[in-house]
């Protein structure tokens, strides 16, 4: 359903949605992968990111989010400096994803500290993003919403233990996507939730002994 | 919310309101949000469009290829042409201002797109300026414009990708001819004739950008767009009619964006990006583009 505010919105730093208001929401997305700002980034740019993105700001708006700045941020203009400014290691690449990528998307690998993360998305128009592919799993990242994505042992129960987790958090499950690469390999779960999670639901996750590792990403759109 | 301007301006008729109310209404109910709470968030983005119009005015903006910028405070400023004291060279060089800030990676409201944001805001503060009118009657407006914005998102396309400059512009052009049709005292049933002249005035209109960036014409086409909105404004509220129906002339735009070769949707292929001198500056400037960065 089209909302009013879908219209006359976003507010945000041109000069394109897709090119700059989405850029930075998934520089956004990248950064929760390694829960604050990345020490180093390589950012693949394809197809028209990479042929009109400067002229675009793209690269600017994919620095200034995993810098943790909004699409409506004003420093997005001088992020570059800012990330030299800062010594922060980010190097931009031209590449060429599989044929059906979305013309406008971008592989991000963030590393802080020893985490490490490879992140493939696509800004779909007017702002909009989505996440595809994390770490290797397949995804379905919108960022509408805030989503908790997790690895675990394929264990019987995981689902169950989970949601208690976020319902003793007081968090509302909107969606809830599972999968595997082999039975038996690892779980993948994507779990969009109402409300932000807390820190404290991401390290009671953390702390089940067949989690390998989850993430908040926080909700990025308008 | 509505997918036909027919049947809101039906409705808002039935029942004496506003079509700016019944577009409250509608979004209040279809979010679960009240009224209150929408309008403050058009009066964020009212707040948004002025600072830019105002940042814009000062000639010192330029985008990222030089390409554009300074426009406006010339319009502003700059030696007097026929139609200099009216509110519609104030409407043109507010565009211009809003469309410069855009290029320069300033920030703007996405209204309908951040290619075509330039017009709304420059025929809605412009003219309330001209007739000193309240921010709570230039929301309203807001939220006429977005009723018929998501009337032509549901109908037809909103993406210059999708159905060229028609679709961001063009539709930018009919949300600020209706909107700005109810502020200035019309019917609901004049709102929907000035959505329709504004739109038909800028059926086939292609998107190309010199070089796939948010620049020339773009920058041009939203002061462009402004003027067809004003046309349709000024026809619309003297009582003109236009006989074919509102939706009927969406649905046109959508049809023609359709069939519109893949050169005019925003690929830089074909228009004005594929002329010689199109060509030659879009070279030369993404190159001194890379250089700098």
């Amino acid at each position: 359903m089209v909302s009013l505010l879908d219209i006359i919105g976003p507010v945000m730093v041109g000069p394109s949605s897709s090119h700059t208001a989405g850029a930075c929401r998934l520089g956004l997305l990248a950064r929760c992968l390694v829960g604050d700002t990345p020490d180093r980034a390589l950012l693949e740019l394809h197809g028209s990111f990479a042929r009109t993105g400067e002229g675009h700001g793209t690269d600017k708006a994919l620095v200034g989010g995993l810098m943790g700045f909004r699409p409506d941020d004003e420093r997005l203009r001088t992020a570059l400096d800012i990330m030299e400014h800062e010594g922060l290691d980010y190097r931009f690449e031209k590449t060429t994803l599989d044929d059906d990528a979305h013309p406008n998307s971008v592989r991000i690998t963030v590393e802080r500290g020893d985490r490490k993360s490879v992140m493939v998305g696509a800004s779909l128009g007017a702002g909009r993003v989505l996440v595809t592919e994390i770490d290797g799993y397949a995804v379905q990242v919108t960022g509408n919403l805030h989503t908790i994505v997790l690895v675990a042992a394929d264990v019987k129960g995981s689902v169950a233990r989970i949601a208690t987790i976020l319902s003793d958090g007081e968090l509302n499950i909107a969606t809830l996507k599972l999968s595997r690469k082999e039975r038996g390999g690892d779980a993948f779960m994507v779990i969009e939730v109402d409300e932000q999670p807390s820190e404290a639901v991401r390290d009671a996750i953390r702390g089940l002994t067949w989690v390998k590792w989850a993430f908040r990403l926080d909700k990025v759109s308008a | 919310m509505y997918r036909s301007l027919a049947e809101a301006i039906a409705d808002a008729e039935a029942q004496g309101i506003s079509l700016s109310q019944l577009a409250l209404e509608t979004e209040a109910r279809d979010q679960g949000r009240p009224v209150s709470e929408i309008r403050e968030a058009l009066g964020r983005a009212l707040h948004v469009m002025n600072g830019a119009v105002e940042r814009g005015m000062t000639g010192d903006l330029f985008s990222a290829s030089g390409l554009v910028g300074g426009d406006a405070a010339k319009l502003r400023n700059g030696p007097p042409g026929p139609l200099a004291g009216t509110p519609f060279r104030d409407v043109l060089a507010r565009a211009l201002a809003v469309q410069e800030v855009n290029a320069a990676m300033g920030v703007i409201v996405a209204a309908p797109t951040a290619g075509g944001a330039g017009v709304l805001p420059a025929v809605l503060t412009g003219l309330a300026a001209a007739r000193n009118l309240t921010d709570d009657q230039v929301i309203d407006a807001l939220a006429t414009a977005a009723l018929i914005g998501a009337v032509v998102a549901e109908r037809a396309s909103l993406s210059g990708a999708e159905g060229g400059c028609q679709a961001e512009t063009g539709a930018a052009a009919g949300m600020a001819a209706g909107a700005a049709t109810e502020m200035l005292g019309g019917t609901p049933a004049q709102v929907g004739h000035a959505t329709a002249l504004a739109q038909q005035g800028t059926l086939g209109l292609v998107c190309d950008p010199l070089g796939g960036l948010v620049e020339l014409p773009c920058v041009f086409r939203n002061a462009t767009g402004a003027a067809i909105a004003l046309a349709a404004i000024e026809m619309a509220l003297a009582g003109v009619t236009f006989a074919i129906p509102v939706d009927e002339v969406i649905d046109t735009m959508g049809e023609i964006g359709r069939n519109m070769d893949v050169r005019y949707r925003e690929t830089a292929g074909g228009g004005l990006a594929a002329t010689p001198t199109g060509r030659r500056l879009a070279k030369e400037r993404l190159v001194s583009i890379k250089r700098r960065s």
